[in-house]
């Protein structure tokens, strides 16, 4: 596969592109995110792990601003994104976004789809964005699919648009929420296949996921959720492979059973 | 390897399908039967009541029936202004209605109750009361001046069905999933942009054999505005009826008003089968 995204120039805000800091969210009385902070660095696959209900999808939607922290920052770069006063809609196009599901427009041919933000919201040329989508859509052997609606398509063919949609603008990060989890098994390879050549491109991911090898194999580090809590926070090999705590051991091992 | 025949089909299916094809003549013989049958019923019936000629003579006689064509067909065509007009009225009113009430905004609460109230009311009102009120309300203000009849039937139309059409709006842009609106806000799409280029084509697209339905609905209501006076089909076949003493010219309008909503009615049969079929074969894997 030739080079999906291009490298975004972050240096200026130095190493990080992702600070968590001190985050708390509520529900109600409810405390599902109690004080989180972690990082994302440059280039860095960080996954994001946890029991359901652990607060995995609340950081997910507080970094893509769907739900709104109670207390703590979330800093892009050297933006804090918390602060009410920053234009929501322009942090929103610097972080590229893939869902569970129904992340396509059912109503959009997948070329409409990919280009929809480059057209109205970054007001490009409809053929300047016809030609950057489907040199994206060319490398993920796609390209032979845009004009088709996305009920043509297999779940891994639509969740790889998706993530094309979401490349289109060169994000700095790319948040991907547990995009294989409504896939067929058969299917959720060539997904994963492709975040993982998205990773060697130098592509800076955050993923909240239930698929353990693959977060394994692909993530440079293992964020543990644990009741709303940071549990672990290292490699692969230190989280994952010679946990110390008895939870997070137990957590694993049940994994690995299934 | 079975046998297999010159169509390249085992001996097995080709008995199979003579089954079935004996099954499907069988049952179209049978339901042209039972059509024949209860076709004979009614005209029996209306044959033995005593007093067919007389009902005969006062609504389908064919002497009336052609005298009254030409006035009623000429009324229909104001019917079909009428309708025209109140079309787009309705689209742009329903759905503003339905897209303030869909606000969350502090600003927009006072147009949020506006439009509530707005659809409770006129969803609760009879329709002749609305045109009553509108086509002798208006003009009793002595504000605008003589105004043509069918103006005001018309926005009469269009301010009951838009409290309708609103709610079937609503209904739809309510069901499109809250990833497609949270995929569109991740885009950077304003709420706006999100609303026009996601929510507003999917939400139609999911109601759309609802909104056809209304939409044949208003295609008879507008010949309510004859009560105002305006001269539309059944209007026309009234100043026939109150001349002549018979009711054929009724039954002129009726026919007209058929003929006019059967290419929507078999247009809706129409989408709402393809839909169904799409949505059985297609979708998420």
């Amino acid at each position: 596969m030739a080079e999906l995204s291009s490298t975004y120039d972050t240096s200026r805000f130095g190493d990080k592109v992702l600070r968590i800091d001190n985050v708390v969210k509520r529900f109600g009385d409810n405390t599902v995110l109690d004080h989180i902070s972690f990082d994302v660095h440059m280039h860095e696959t960080v996954a994001l792990l946890g029991p359901s209900g652990s607060g995995k999808s609340t950081v997910m939607k507080c970094i893509n601003l769907l739900e709104q922290v109670n207390d703590g920052q979330i800093w892009l770069g050297e933006t804090d994104i918390t602060d009410p006063r920053e234009n929501q809609d322009s942090i929103r196009s610097r972080i590229g976004v893939v869902f569970q599901q129904f992340n396509l427009f059912s109503h959009m041919t997948v070329l409409n789809n990919v280009t929809l933000a480059a057209r109205k919201v970054h007001k490009w040329p409809r053929e300047k964005a016809e030609e950057k989508a489907m040199g994206l859509l060319k490398r993920i052997g796609m390209d032979q699919k845009a004009k088709e609606y996305p009920d043509r398509l297999s779940g891994g063919q639509q969740q790889r648009v998706a993530i094309c949609r979401a490349l289109m603008m060169e994000p700095e990060l790319l948040l991907l929420d547990e995009i294989t989890s409504a896939l067929d098994p058969l299917l959720v390879g060539e997904v994963l296949e492709m975040v993982g050549e998205l990773k060697r491109q130098g592509a800076t991911i955050l993923m909240a996921t239930h698929e353990m090898s693959f977060a394994h194999d692909a993530a440079d580090r293992i964020v543990l959720l644990r009741r709303g809590k940071i549990a672990e926070n290292g490699s692969p090999e230190e989280v994952m492979d010679n946990p110390t705590d008895p939870e997070t051991q137990a957590f694993f091992a049940a994994y690995n059973r299934v | 390897m079975p046998d297999i025949n010159e169509y390249g089909v085992s001996a097995v299916e080709q008995e199979r399908e003579q089954f079935r094809s004996g099954e499907r003549r069988r049952s179209i013989l049978t339901s042209i039967g039972s059509s024949l049958a209860f076709i004979a019923a009614v005209v029996i019936t209306l044959k033995l009541s005593p007093g067919w000629p007389r009902v005969r003579e006062s609504f389908f006689s064919a002497e009336y029936f052609a005298m009254a064509w030409p006035q009623v067909l000429d009324g229909l065509w104001l019917n079909i202004r009428v309708l025209g007009v109140a079309l787009v009225g309705v689209a742009v009113l329903g759905t503003s209605l339905a897209l303030i009430r869909m606000t969350k905004s502090a600003v927009m609460f006072p147009l949020r109750v506006v439009a509530r109230t707005y659809t409770t009311i006129m969803r609760g009102i009879p329709m002749i009361v609305t045109l009553y009120l509108i086509g002798f309300g208006i003009p009793g203000l002595d504000l605008f001046g003589r105004i043509d009849k069918a103006v005001l039937g018309t926005i009469a139309v269009v301010m009951s069905y838009s409290a309708y059409i609103a709610e079937v709006l609503r209904a739809g842009f309510e069901d499109v999933h809250p990833s497609q609106r949270a995929s569109a806000r991740s885009l950077g799409l304003t709420t706006g942009q999100t609303m026009w280029h996601v929510i507003i084509p999917q939400g139609i697209r999911k109601v759309a054999p609802a909104l056809m339905n209304d939409f044949v609905a208003m295609q008879k209501d507008v010949g309510l505005i004859s009560t105002l006076g305006a001269v539309d089909a059944v209007r026309a076949a009234q100043i026939v009826v109150a001349k002549t003493y018979n009711f054929t010219p009724y039954v002129v309008a009726s026919l007209l008003f058929i003929a006019m909503s059967v290419p929507f009615i078999l247009l809706n049969d129409w989408y709402s089968e393809r839909r169904r079929k799409r949505e059985q074969t297609g979708g998420m894997v």
